[in-house]
């Protein structure tokens, strides 16, 4: 895609960003300069390749904002009074590290809902304002819900800690499926492993020997973990027929209806998925009701499981019908463990979408010129 | 034109590499006092010899500022985004050679491979209220490594130097660094994990995919590398 001349970008921005003020959003206008030490905890080192980091003598390292959302929940946690819904245009920044042509600074608009009455009705809420924002152009939809994999986990064979430690590589599915295949058996118990268990249970330390401590991570620590390995080396595996049940659901790829009623099946033999399933049945319809065709809607269980890691619930993005080489027109989802994460365990439901002004320009161009 | 071959500046990379063109016919060697950095070439002509810091030759390869240059392999594919694209590796040397590993306190009897990294690291960062400290000055190399296998609630902390004291100091609690026999990671109570080596690094012979390739350059390219028995 060819850049298109900024003030066409940003008259476009100002554009959708007027759309959204008219559905009743709030306009905030969070500085470029975040500081670095949020976003670091946050996000994790991932982001330190995509995001521009630089000095400031007194406060530090600061990063020039990659996204919007982390400062808009800042500011509405400082003093927002709930429900509170905002809309913002402005840049972002992100290096690129593989490829030169995808720009390194460019237009969002976004819209952040922070509203717990009725969480299904806000995600609807949120996915027909962009989809009405985007009328008119060659898009389609994508949906998904990482609550369903969650949900899913919860009623499976596992320890607390095997499925904490799931929950906690959702968004690595590499990583995901090793723990998987290791729980279920599949996969020889390491040796080293095998070597220290063996140990433990001839009632010996393991740590006798091992040398002298040093670092911060304590000795109790160290065999807080080597308690787990042995309650963990006890835990039955995992059983086959539920490994291919969580397979069904993370593969599920289907229309809305289909999708749906293929959940329910599925909750029949899991009991703890049903509510998950309630809450995808009361989006479908509050989407319906807001007049999206929720029959041809796509549903991808594991949508966004690999690039969106702090979303975890609705999740949903727009792109460019016969245009892969382009960026999402748009994208969003529920974050309520991302509010609980910058709340210090004060949790605001909250979901939010952006848009990329210069791709939706772009869209609009090219049909107009059609 | 002539051009342009960068080789490390001192010490036993220099004079390896100065073996290497040897022992193929080429002759370097420095010229001036032994503090001057300069150089010649011969045996061939048309080839200026740059003396550089081995750090700074893949930058100088990426700019186009040499057309060829010696260096570790770890360096290159560290310091360039898309190495691959900025430079085309022409010769393995088969000299220089270092693991980059991580590496972790004996006394971690519980943490042997990654995985075990990775989980230490959420109860890590569940106790002290941080990410778990990695120190190591190969951070994209690192940072890749770790997102490949899926390792989170860690972080990256710069450390350009006696990087095995970190963990002693308080200021790490891992490392991923360089070693060649690991006798300094030993001597500093740690131990390498069993799936732990990101790189295998050797001194390699790049050629620039950006530098000007024209007229009697390339002609001197292949005459060099036919002299080095190489393709390019």
């Amino acid at each position: 895609m060819s850049r298109l001349p900024k003030a066409a970008v940003r008259d476009e921005a100002l554009r959708l960003r007027a759309m959204f003020e008219a559905t009743g959003a709030a306009p905030v206008d969070p500085a470029i300069l975040q500081p670095a030490a949020t976003l670091l905890d946050l996000y994790g080192e991932d982001i330190r390749a995509r995001a521009y980091v630089t000095a400031d003598p007194l406060r530090g390292e600061q990063m020039l904002r990659p996204d919007f959302t982390v400062p808009v929940v800042q500011e509405h946690m400082d003093g927002g009074a709930e429900p509170a819904r905002y809309t913002y245009s402005g840049e972002v920044f992100r290096k690129q590290e593989n490829d030169e042509t995808r720009p390194n600074e460019y237009f969002q608009v976004g819209l952040e809902l922070f509203d717990g009455r009725d969480p299904e009705a806000a995600d609807a809420d949120v996915f027909a304002s962009i989809a009405e924002a985007l009328q008119g152009l060659p898009v389609k939809p994508a949906t998904g819900d990482i609550g369903i994999t969650s949900a899913t986990l919860a009623g499976l064979t596992l320890s607390d800690d095997r499925r904490a430690a799931l929950m906690r590589h959702l968004w690595r599915p590499r990583r995901f499926r090793a723990l998987i295949d290791q729980f279920a058996g599949r996969k020889p118990v390491p040796t080293h492993r095998k070597a220290v268990l063996a140990i433990m249970a001839q009632g010996g330390d393991p740590m006798q020997g091992s040398g002298i401590r040093i670092g911060l991570r304590s000795e109790t620590e160290i065999r807080a973990r080597l308690d787990r390995l042995a309650k963990d080396a006890v835990q039955p595996p995992l059983p086959a027929s539920e490994v291919d049940l969580l397979d069904q659901v993370t593969g599920l790829k289907d229309v809305a209806p289909v999708a749906l009623e293929r959940l329910r099946d599925v909750a029949v033999d899991l009991p703890t998925l049903s509510p998950a399933v309630a809450r995808l049945e009361r989006r479908f319809e509050a989407m319906a009701a807001r007049g999206i065709d929720v029959d041809s809607l796509p549903f991808e269980t594991s949508f966004g499981r690999t690039t969106l890691e702090y979303y975890d619930g609705f999740v949903f993005g727009f792109s460019a019908i016969g245009r892969p080489d382009l960026p999402a027109v748009a994208i969003g989802g529920r974050y309520d463990a991302l509010t609980k994460v910058l709340g210090r365990g004060a949790e605001i439901p909250a979901v939010g979408g952006i848009i990329r002004a210069e791709v939706a320009l772009h869209l609009r161009e090219k049909e107009g010129a059609a | 034109m002539t051009l342009k071959l960068g080789v490390p500046s001192k010490g036993r990379l220099m004079e390896k590499t100065f073996d290497w063109f040897g022992a193929r016919g080429l002759n370097l060697q420095r010229t001036g006092s032994d503090r001057e950095y300069a150089g010649v070439v011969t045996g061939i002509d048309g080839v200026d010899l740059v003396l550089l810091s081995a750090s700074e030759i893949p930058r100088e390869l990426a700019a186009g500022r040499v057309h060829l240059g010696v260096t570790g392999s770890d360096l290159v594919r560290d310091t360039l985004a898309a190495w691959d694209d900025q430079v085309k590796e022409i010769d393995l040397m088969g000299f220089g050679h270092a693991d980059l590993v991580i590496a972790v306190p004996q006394v971690w009897v519980d943490v042997d491979c990654v995985a075990d990294l990775d989980s230490a690291a959420a109860a890590f960062r569940a106790c002290h209220g941080f990410r778990l400290r990695i120190a190591t000055k190969y951070h994209r190399l690192v940072r890749e490594f770790l997102k490949r296998e899926g390792v989170a609630d860690y972080q990256l902390v710069d450390s350009q130097g006696a990087t095995e004291g970190t963990v002693k100091n308080g200021t790490a609690e891992a490392i991923a660094d360089i070693t060649s026999t690991g006798d300094t990671l030993r001597a500093n109570h740690l131990k390498v994990l069993s799936d732990g080596v990101i790189h295998r690094s050797q001194a390699t012979l790049f050629k620039s995919r950006k530098a000007d390739w024209v007229g009697r350059d390339r002609e001197t390219l292949s005459v060099l590398m036919d002299r080095l028995g190489v393709l390019t």
